[in-house]
Parts: structure tokens; C-alpha cells; sequence
């Protein structure tokens, strides 16, 4: 029943981030302020989720296989590989770790 | 869909058959009109271009989210009805780490708010009827809007928004499902690494984006934020405060440049764009435009790229 209730609220929210740009007249948001912040705040988010994905287990930092793998996955995108290429390096270079391990 | 309908339907009412030049050998689809600057079938290409590549990674979503413990019908709920990528990987990703519904909610939409201001700039451009806006909506993330910003012509936009949204939605949908069917299919999901998947796709997400100080700075410290905070609060909320790091840096960074107003502040942005006559203008007109030359510069970069993140 949780897991629902974030499904439903992330549905609404995100469709109305989505709509809300295409109704609202030109101008509302486009304050250079507003602007920047919307620009920004991907970046902390995504920064702050790969770090917490990649040594969180729980309330626990740790430091285990997804280090690795996740170290791999950042070559791949250094060498400029496709999408799929550079989660397919983190993926495979993890279970590898796990494996040896 | 009613807006796909009715946007597939321009080259069949405006073409005009008989005035045609021969088109390039084999060239599929709709024929191109004698508009010099860009035939359809050029932003057809360029449209599924980006949709398949971005398309396929639904699978990586359908692993993870599977992976997390949503069920397969949640799983697909999520790409049908979300439709933007890294909101999904976030939303699914907190739910694992044992956050809250309200708090995984909240960093899913805050992840999602860029849309809206992809909206604006497509709004202007496409100029859709008011009935077709909330279908179109749903379509309005950041791959449609990067095939959809450069195209010259209203008509060449419609079609790159359409055939983007439409191959990105059908293929997003289709890999969603085959990558929740196959996680289930492989039983312990991290044994194969696959909880790896999810930083993984957050970093590919964010490599880009990295392109200036600004958002290097932004970036480290919503890390050291996230990961001092996370032993301390509960799971989902250390990500919400990281993203803290994005005001903060924006205060310091125009307090920096108050300061030492004429010390040329370009800030070292990748984006190579209309900066010639920089210098000449005002420390403060130079910050007035950073957002709009930034989403630009970002836009047109990840079209170049054939560019990730849904």
C-alpha cells in the first residue's frame, strides 16, 4: 500500500510539473533566478543519489562491490560509451566483485 | 493518443506531391517538401535517433525496479504513467533504501520540476491548441525536448516532439516490462550486480550536466551532504536536504561575483554558444541570462550526444 502511495503521488506530481509548462504563459517561470535553480537542482539530486545508492546500505555507509562497479561504469562514460554500455559496466563489474569475493 | 493523430496528419495536408524534387535514394517515409531547410525525413531521423537509443534503457529501469521489490504491475504503472526516467530510478531506488512514500514521492517530483520549464520553451514553439496540451504534456521530458528546441520550422518541431515522444513511450514501455520480466526471472538480483544499476544510470544521468564549476561544486557538496546526513536521518530525507546544495551554491556563487564584480565571470562553462561580447556587459547582465543560455547550451549539446536521461 505505500509503495501505491508514492506510485500515485509521483504520478500526479510529475504530470503536473509536465503540463504546467505547456499551460502557464510564457514569462511565469522564466525568471532567471527560477531558471538557474531548475537548471541546479538535478544535479544535487542525481550527485546526492548515486553517492547514496553506491555506499548506503540502510543507515550504514559501507564500502563493498557497487564501489567498484560503479567505478567502472564512471571509465565508460569517460570513454564516452553509450548509456546502456555504461550500466551494463557497472552491472557486470559488480557481480564480477561479488563473485571473486 | 489524440495529439499523435492529429500531428501525423501535416505532411498528408500540407505537402504539395506534384512539385516534388527526387528525394535521396531509399529515403523512407513522407516525402520531403521543397522547404530548404530541413525535409521531414531529416527530423524523422534525427527524432528516432534519440527515442530508440533512450528507449532501450527502459530495461535498466525494469531490472532495478523489479530488483527493489515493486511488483511487475507497479513497475509498469510507473513508465506508463510517470514517463520521466530519472524520477522513476529515484522513486524506486528510495523505496528500496526503506524511505518513506511521502519522502521517495517528494524527490521524485523535485527531479521532475525541470519538465515544466522544458513545457515553457516547447509551448512557445509547437503552439498547440489548449486540447491537445494535456495529452502532449506527458511527453514533455528532456528527449523530446532536445530533438524538438533546434528544429527551424513549427512544422519540424511538431514532427521531432511527435516521433520522439511517440517511439521513446512505446519502446520505454515495451523494455520496462522485459526488464521487470527477466529480473524476476533471475531470482536474487543482487548477486548479478544489479543493484548496481541504478547509481550507475544516476551517474550517466548527471556526466553530462557536470559541464562548469557551478555544477561540479553543486554536485560534491550534495554528496558530502548526502552521506554525512545518511547515518544520522531517516532513509529518503538525507537526498531531499543534498538538495539544499543547489540554493546554496547559487547564493555563494552571486555573493562571489558581487564581490569582485569585473573579474570576468564566466565561471568556466563548457557551452561555447554566443559569449563574444561577454566581457563588454555587466557582471549582473551576465548572471541575468546564465539560466536561459544554460538550458540551451544543454539542449543542443545532448541532441549532439544522441543523449541519455528520460
Amino acid at each position: 500500500m505505500n509503495i501505491w502511495t508514492a506510485i500515485g503521488l509521483t504520478v500526479v506530481g510529475c504530470y503536473l510539473a509536465k503540463l504546467v509548462g505547456l499551460l502557464v504563459p510564457a514569462g511565469v517561470l522564466e525568471r532567471p533566478l527560477v531558471q538557474r535553480m531548475a537548471a541546479l537542482l538535478p544535479v544535487a539530486l542525481l550527485a546526492a543519489l548515486t553517492a547514496q545508492q553506491t555506499f548506503g546500505d540502510g543507515r550504514q555507509l559501507v564500502l563493498d562491490a557497487r564501489a567498484v562497479g560503479l567505478g567502472a561504469a564512471a571509465l565508460a562514460l569517460v570513454l564516452r560509451a553509450p548509456f546502456l554500455v555504461v550500466v551494463g559496466a557497472g552491472v557486470l563489474v559488480t557481480a564480477g566483485v561479488r563473485a571473486l569475493a | 493518443m489524440p495529439d499523435v493523430a492529429e500531428q501525423t496528419t501535416f505532411p498528408e495536408s500540407t505537402g504539395t506531391p506534384g512539385a516534388l524534387p527526387a528525394g535521396p535514394p531509399g529515403g523512407p517515409g513522407p516525402a520531403a517538401e521543397e522547404r530548404p531547410d530541413k525535409p521531414d525525413s531529416a527530423v524523422v531521423r534525427d527524432a528516432l535517433g534519440v527515442g530508440v537509443a533512450v528507449g532501450l534503457s527502459g530495461f535498466a529501469f525494469g531490472v532495478t525496479s523489479a530488483g527493489s521489490g515493486l511488483s511487475l504491475l507497479q513497475t509498469c504503472v510507473l513508465s506508463l504513467l510517470v514517463f520521466t526516467g530519472a524520477s522513476q530510478f529515484a522513486l524506486v531506488g528510495a523505496l528500496a533504501a526503506g524511505g518513506n512514500p511521502y519522502t521517495a514521492a517528494a524527490g521524485a517530483f523535485f527531479l521532475g520540476i525541470r519538465n515544466a520549464f522544458y513545457g515553457l520553451r516547447l509551448s512557445q514553439l509547437l503552439d498547440l491548441p489548449r486540447a491537445v496540451r494535456p495529452f502532449a504534456a506527458h511527453w514533455v521530458i528532456d528527449e523530446s525536448t532536445a530533438v524538438t528546441l533546434p528544429q527551424p520550422t513549427r512544422r519540424a518541431a511538431r514532427i521531432g516532439f511527435t516521433v520522439t515522444g511517440l517511439t521513446l513511450y512505446v519502446l520505454w514501455n515495451l523494455t520496462t516490462l522485459v526488464g521487470a520480466l527477466g529480473a524476476e526471472a533471475l531470482g536474487d538480483t543482487d548477486a548479478w550486480g544489479l543493484d548496481a544499476a541504478s547509481p550507475a544510470v544516476f551517474l550517466a544521468l548527471l556526466a553530462p550536466m557536470l559541464r562548469s564549476t557551478v555544477e561540479r561544486v553543486t554536485a560534491a557538496l550534495a554528496v558530502m551532504l548526502a552521506l554525512t546526513l545518511l547515518p544520522v536521518l531517516p532513509a529518503g530525507v538525507p537526498v531531499l536536504l543534498s538538495a539544499l546544495a543547489a540554493p546554496v551554491v547559487l547564493f555563494l556563487m552571486g555573493r562571489a561575483k558581487g564581490s569582485s564584480a569585473g573579474a570576468g565571470g564566466d565561471q568556466g562553462r563548457g557551452d561555447s554558444g554566443g559569449h563574444g561580447n561577454r566581457e563588454s556587459r555587466g557582471a549582473d547582465d551576465d548572471r541575468e541570462d546564465y539560466g536561459a543560455d544554460e538550458d540551451r547550451g544543454n539542449v543542443a549539446e545532448r541532441k549532439k550526444r544522441g543523449e541519455r536521461s528520460v
